[in-house]
């Protein structure tokens, strides 16, 4: 059965950005075009990536600087609340990465199948990617109240006793979690709807003739073929998950405590208490942990498409 | 087309800046001669009631003179706000600003015009000039009342249950046994707004200082610490105590300031750590109970040294940037704030929380109960500045902390502990020596 997925097709369908190999071909353009693109990448770009660098070594004020070495990361690393605010990133990220992968490719299966009103469902699904993060967090904040919550009450129809969801640090970080993939899960069905839709028939058709079920078809058609739109939906939810920092801000604040804490609500935190070094070295922490975790991820995920 | 679009971005942004400036600087001949002034507070309803009720007063009296109202946002947006114009030379001529640890902050020796020969000087309270001074000098006059942190509770539920306000922390817990046993939550917290959570933690410094009259000194050189002082530690170990006795309210982990304000107004619960600056909300939260709220200072092991830990007002102050026509005019009107005239004018506009820091200023006769409790500890004398005012350091994440040991997510030493790391970053980043 896998052999029906030539290798071919798969590259064909790859539209990852930067996984082919490094082109040699000249470019079409004479190189003082490259000059305006190039100096508005150097002053809005570059020049702030390379200062943020050099700011996040400083302890400074708006007032004066002075240089400090790697004394903000070692700050960073050593105090409790900061340090676990990068495990809750890593936790957050890896949540809602896979439920929005499981979830975004069940919708995508269901969306693509022979449904009524598809074109009404398919809105639906994407709807809560259209609303505003913050617009988002605050409804779900009075929606997650432990008493007053809409939630809460409907789970109180049924004998279930819900959690205090947003309050209870044992719930606070997934609460959030969850309403991320409720908000982000549209995003993913597309991509992988894309995915599937560019799936020839005929693979379809030649699998109904050698005799596969529903499920057959699914693992050994769907599933291989629409792997790029897969790693797509991974990558970005990765990133996103690891950078979020509007929703939780709206939701929780980090709290209760530093319970729901994530990397961008600490750096945030530090910029609000003056330690502008740190947050600066906080946010140079958080570039270097999405390359360390998605490059390595992203090699990966293309390797084995070569390889097939 | 990028380029020319961000040129043009750019260009904008600089014409908007420099127009802003310019307009500063022009209005000096506009208005028929008048001297117009701006004056920036923050953007708080009720500041924002009293600042217009202050101009109004100040303007009937000095007709040559036009007061232009500015607001902020409050909290750490309002902070960065005020260092960023103070750090372009673009502040407002006059500005109200936190006094103590935080005016340290924006470095007043640079930045603000030292007041240290003015008159009215002489009319401060002593502990409010020490908190508005840096250096040798004195830079500010007092915007509000001085206000104490304590607790607040509620007077028909005292007298149903034939209670006395404690002067230990043993008698408080007594109480509260007893409040619990009437079905009522003896203590409320709401740590859906976080600050709300230190008090029991910052109005506790009275029993600190009364033990250890030298912590102050010690903490701010680095030789004293939460986690290792007893009597500091206690705040965080009452936090922890009354979370295992199960004596908050139910919803502590959401409910909010006015609910708080709310519960203890109308006997939902018998208590709420508070500092008197929520008395002109109580009167939004509970307006028919207002003078159901009584209060009492923080009790401790001693008796009889029992007393209220006291914050200052912010203060009014002048930045270097103000000259000419525009500086004479800017200490005019700090200096009628600074007057009986300007006290009126403050206690006609909202309800007062507590003692003015003029002394020339009289409380007017009308005040809540609970204020009136709070003055009866500091004509006592009974009374010490908090911490933050004694002491430049305050770290910023005891909020978080306090809200963990108050939830019994984080023991209180554990709590301390992380406190003092808290501590030693801000005092790193203010360049104190000795860390």
């Amino acid at each position: 059965m896998t052999t029906v997925a030539p290798a071919k097709t798969a590259s064909r369908l790859d539209h990852q950005p930067g996984g082919g190999r490094p082109t040699a071909r000249k470019s079409p353009y004479p190189y003082w075009f490259l000059v305006p693109g190039g100096l508005i990448f150097t002053i809005f770009f570059l020049v702030p990536s390379v200062m943020a660098f050099y700011f996040s070594l400083t302890r400074w004020t708006l007032f004066d600087q002075e240089f400090i070495g790697l004394d903000n990361y070692v700050q960073f690393f050593r105090e409790p609340a900061l340090a676990s605010g990068l495990w809750h990133t890593i936790v957050y990220a890896a949540v809602t990465s896979g439920l929005k992968v499981v979830l975004g490719m069940a919708l995508a299966v269901l969306l693509t199948g022979p449904i009524l009103g598809r074109g009404f469902m398919r809105s639906v699904a994407f709807f809560p990617v259209l609303v505003s993060t913050i617009g988002v967090g605050l409804t779900f904040q009075v929606l997650m109240h432990p008493t007053k919550g809409v939630i809460n009450q409907a789970l109180d129809l049924i004998g279930i006793t819900g959690p205090a969801w947003l309050v209870d640090p044992d719930w606070a970080l997934l609460s959030v979690a969850l309403v991320d993939v409720w908000q982000g899960a549209g995003l993913a069905t597309v991509i992988y709807m894309a995915g599937i839709l560019s799936i020839p028939g005929e693979y379809f058709e030649a699998a109904k003739v050698d005799g596969a079920g529903p499920w057959q078809r699914f693992r050994h058609v769907t599933l291989p073929l629409s792997k790029p739109a897969g790693v797509s939906v991974i990558i970005l939810s990765l990133i996103g998950g690891m950078r979020k920092f509007d929703l939780i801000w709206a939701m929780t604040k980090g709290g209760p405590g530093f319970t729901s804490d994530v990397m961008a609500s600490v750096v945030y935190k530090q910029y609000q208490a003056g330690f502008y070094g740190l947050s600066t070295a906080g946010n140079v922490v958080l570039f270097l942990l999405v390359i360390v975790i998605v490059l390595p991820l992203f090699w990966f995920f293309n390797r084995r498409e070569d390889a097939r | 087309m990028r380029l020319v679009t961000a040129l043009a971005a750019g260009t904008l942004s600089l014409a908007l800046s420099a127009c802003s400036a310019g307009s500063l600087g022009s209005s000096d001949d506009e208005g028929g001669g008048k001297t117009e002034i701006t004056f920036l507070t923050n953007n708080d309803p009720s500041n924002v009631k009293v600042a217009e009720a202050v101009i109004a007063a100040f303007e009937a009296k000095n007709t040559d003179v036009d007061v232009k109202l500015d607001t902020r946002p409050q909290g750490s947006e309002g902070d960065n706000l005020v260092k960023t114009r103070l750090a372009t030379g673009d502040m407002a001529d006059v500005f109200e600003y936190n006094s103590g640890s935080l005016l340290q902050a924006i470095a007043p020796q640079t930045n603000l015009t030292p007041v240290t020969g003015e008159a009215w000087v002489g009319d401060l309270d002593p502990t409010f000039k020490q908190v508005v001074s840096a250096g040798t000098d004195v830079y500010g006059s007092p915007w509000g009342a001085i206000v104490g942190g304590g607790i607040f509770y509620n007077k028909p539920l005292y007298t149903k249950l034939g209670l006395q306000a404690p002067k230990t922390w043993a008698e408080f817990m007594a109480n509260n046994a007893k409040i619990k046993a009437a079905g009522v939550a003896p203590v409320e917290q709401t740590y859906s707004e976080t600050w709300t959570s230190q008090i029991l933690v910052l109005a506790d410094f009275h029993n600190v200082s009364a033990a250890q009259p030298d912590f102050a000194g010690k903490y701010t050189n680095n030789q004293a610490k939460f986690a290792t002082t007893p009597q500091a530690l206690a705040g965080f170990q009452h936090l922890e105590e009354l979370k295992k006795a199960g004596y908050w309210n139910d919803d502590y982990a959401s409910a909010k300031y006015n609910e708080g304000l709310n519960a203890v107004a109308v006997g939902k619960a018998g208590h709420y750590p508070m500092i008197t600056f929520g008395v002109p909300a109580l009167d939004t939260a509970a307006p028919d109970n207002v003078n159901d709220v009584g209060f009492f200072a923080l009790p401790g092991d001693d008796a009889a040294k029992n007393g209220v830990t006291l914050w200052e007002p912010s203060g009014i102050y002048i930045p270097k940037s103000t000259e000419g026509g525009k500086l004479t005019a800017a200490k005019r009107f700090q200096a009628f704030i600074a007057s009986p005239e300007g006290c009126a004018a403050n206690a006609s506009a909202a309800p007062v929380g507590g003692p003015f820091a003029v002394k020339t200023c009289k409380l007017p006769d009308t005040v809540a109960p609970a204020v009136k409790d709070l003055s009866a500890y500091v004509d006592a004398g009974a009374a010490s500045p908090a911490l933050e005012f004694l002491s430049p350091i305050k770290g910023p994440a005891l909020e978080q902390i306090t809200v963990e040991v108050g939830s019994g997510i984080r023991g209180a030493t554990d709590g301390a502990k992380l406190y003092d790391e808290d501590v030693k970053k801000q005092a790193q980043q203010l360049g104190i020596k000795g860390w």
